[in-house]
C-alpha cells in the first residue's frame, strides 16, 4: 500500500475552513454550554419543585439519546415549526442542548462538595443565595471538578465532527468531501485525525492558562481545594 | 431596651424537641454565657436568633426584628448579627483580606477601597495584620478562627454570637482566640458565647445562662458558677473542672 497525501495536501484551503468551523463550534458552544449548563444545576439543586423537575427531565433526556438523533431532531424540528436556520446555527443549537446537560451534570457534583458550613457562612454575613453561588460556592467548584469540566469541553469539540451530517461545512464535512474528490478515504481521516489530536491538545494548553488565571489560591501553594 | 430577647421558644427536629419554653434577654454591652451538657440546646438557641433555624413557637426579637414574622427582612437581620462558629468556615479560594471585604463589599456595597481599610482595622483587632494576603490553609486554627471573628467584625454587628469557638483548638490555640473575644467584651459589644471554659466566662460575662435539657434551668451573674443553686448546674462545674 502506497500513502499518498498530495492530492489532500493540496486542498488544504478546504481544511482550513472546517478547522476554523470547528474551533468557532467548540469555542461557541463551550462558553453556551458552561453558563446554561450551570443554569441547569443550580436550577436542579433549587427548591423550587417545578425548576428542579424541569431541568431533572432535560438533563436526563439528553444523557440517555444519542446525539446524532438530537441533532436530527433540531434540525428537523426548527424547519417543521418552519424555522430556516442555517446548519451551523442548527450545530451550535444542537451542541449547546446537548453539552450543556452533561455540564450541568458536573457542576453539579462541584456544587454538592462545597460544606454546608460555607453556604451558612455566607447567608450569615448576609449574601443572598445568588451572592452566595456567585461569590463563595463557584470558584471552588469550578476548581473540584475542573478536569472533568475540560474533558467533557474537549468531547464536545469531537462530537462536532456528528454536525458534518446536518451539512455544516466542519472539519468532518471537509474530509468527507475531499475523500469522495480524491478517492484517497485513508489518508484524508489520517490527517483530519491529526488535526483533531492538534485542536485537542491546544484545547488542553488553553484550558491550562485560564486555570492559572482562575485559580489565584492554586497556582501559589500548589494544593487541591 | 434589650439587644436579643427570646420568649418561651419551643423548637423540635421531628419528633425530638430541643427547645422546650426557652426565655431570656441580652442588654446593650451585655457579655452573656451560655453553658450546658452537650445536647442541651445551646447551638439550637443560637441558631434560632440568626434564624439559621425556625422555633415552632414563641417569639424571638433582635435588634427590633421580629425573627419569626414572616414579613422579616433577613438581610437587615443578618447585618444586626455576628456568628462565628467553631469550624471556622473561611472561605478557602480567597485570601483573609477576600474574606473580609467580601460582605461588605456586595452586601453593604462599600467602595473597594473602603472595604480593604475596614478590613485591616478588623484585622489588626485580632492581631492578624501580617497576614491579609494569605490563603486560610497557611493559617494556624487559632489564626484562621481570629481571621472568621475578624470578617463578622467588619460588617459593624450589633450583636455577636459565639459557639464554642475554641473547642476545636488545642489548648494553646485557645488562648490567643479568647484573648481577642476578651477584648471584644471589653470594647462593649454585646455578645453572646456558647463555651465550655468556666473560667474565662466567669472572668468576662456579665450574666449567665445555664441550659439543661431543653429548659434555661439556672441564670444570674457569674456568681452561680462559684456557687450554683441547683445541682444540676454543680454537678455540671463539677464535670467541666475534670
Ligand atoms: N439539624 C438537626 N436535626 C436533627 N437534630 C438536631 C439538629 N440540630 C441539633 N439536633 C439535636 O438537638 C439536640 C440539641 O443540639 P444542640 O446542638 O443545640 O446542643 P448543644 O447544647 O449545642 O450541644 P453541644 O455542647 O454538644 O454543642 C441534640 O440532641 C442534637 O442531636
Ligand atoms: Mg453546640
Amino acid at each position: 500500500m502506497i500513502l499518498d497525501f498530495t492530492a489532500i495536501l493540496a486542498r488544504w484551503q478546504m481544511l482550513l475552513d472546517g478547522l476554523t468551523l470547528t474551533i468557532q463550534l467548540a469555542l461557541v458552544t463551550t462558553i453556551t454550554g458552561f453558563i446554561i449548563g450551570t443554569l441547569c444545576a443550580v436550577a436542579r439543586r433549587s427548591h423550587v419543585v417545578i425548576a428542579a423537575r424541569a431541568a431533572t427531565i432535560y438533563v436526563e433526556s439528553i444523557r440517555n439519546t444519542p446525539f446524532l438523533v438530537q441533532i436530527f431532531i433540531v434540525y428537523f424540528g426548527l424547519s417543521s415549526l418552519g424555522f430556516s436556520f442555517s446548519p451551523v446555527a442548527v450545530a451550535i443549537i444542537a451542541l449547546t442542548i446537548n453539552v450543556s446537560a452533561y455540564t450541568a451534570e458536573i457542576m453539579r457534583a462541584g456544587f454538592d462538595s462545597i460544606h454546608p458550613g460555607q453556604w451558612e457562612a455566607g447567608e450569615c454575613l448576609g449574601l443572598s443565595r445568588v451572592q452566595n453561588y456567585w461569590h463563595v460556592a463557584l470558584r471552588p467548584a469550578i476548581e473540584r471538578v475542573y478536569s472533568s469540566l475540560t474533558s467533557q469541553f474537549i468531547l464536545l469539540m469531537l462530537a462536532s465532527s456528528m454536525t458534518s451530517q446536518i451539512s455544516a461545512e466542519e472539519l468532518t464535512a471537509a474530509a468527507n468531501f475531499i475523500q469522495s474528490e480524491t478517492y484517497r478515504p485513508f489518508e484524508t481521516y489520517i490527517i483530519v485525525a491529526l488535526i483533531y489530536l492538534a485542536i485537542s491538545l491546544l484545547m488542553r494548553l488553553v484550558f491550562w492558562g485560564i486555570a492559572l488565571l482562575a485559580f489565584p489560591r492554586r497556582r501559589r501553594l500548589g494544593t487541591n481545594l | 431596651m434589650s439587644i436579643v430577647m427570646l420568649k418561651d421558644v419551643k423548637k423540635s427536629f421531628d419528633k425530638l424537641q430541643v427547645l422546650k419554653g426557652v426565655s431570656f434577654s441580652v442588654a446593650p454591652g451585655e457579655v452573656m454565657a451560655l453553658i450546658g451538657a452537650s445536647g442541651s440546646g445551646k447551638s439550637t438557641a443560637l441558631r434560632c436568633i440568626d434564624r439559621l433555624e425556625l422555633i415552632d413557637s414563641g417569639e424571638i426579637v433582635v435588634c427590633g426584628h421580629r425573627v419569626n414574622d414572616p414579613q422579616l427582612d433577613l438581610r437587615k437581620l443578618r447585618l444586626d448579627v455576628g456568628i462565628v462558629f467553631q469550624s471556622y468556615n473561611l472561605f478557602p479560594h480567597l485570601t483573609i483580606e477576600e474574606n473580609i471585604t467580601l460582605a461588605p463589599r456586595s452586601v453593604k456595597k462599600i467602595s473597594r477601597a473602603q472595604a480593604r481599610e475596614i478590613a485591616l482595622a478588623s484585622l489588626a483587632k485580632v492581631g492578624l495584620s501580617e497576614k491579609a494576603q494569605n490563603y486560610p490553609e497557611q493559617l494556624s486554627g487559632g489564626q484562621q478562627q481570629r481571621a472568621a471573628i475578624a470578617r463578622s467584625l467588619a460588617m459593624e454587628p450589633k450583636v455577636m454570637l459565639f459557639d464554642e469557638v475554641t473547642s476545636a483548638l488545642d489548648p494553646k490555640l485557645t488562648g490567643e482566640v479568647l484573648k481577642v473575644i476578651e477584648a471584644l467584651a471589653a470594647s462593649g459589644i454585646t455578645m453572646i458565647m456558647v463555651t465550655h471554659e468556666m473560667n474565662f466566662a466567669r472572668r468576662i460575662a456579665d450574666k449567665v445562662i445555664f441550659m439543661h435539657q431543653g429548659y434555661v434551668h439556672e441564670s444570674g451573674s457569674t456568681d452561680i458558677l462559684t456557687s450554683p443553686r441547683t445541682s444540676e448546674l454543680r454537678e455540671f462545674i463539677g464535670d467541666e473542672l475534670h
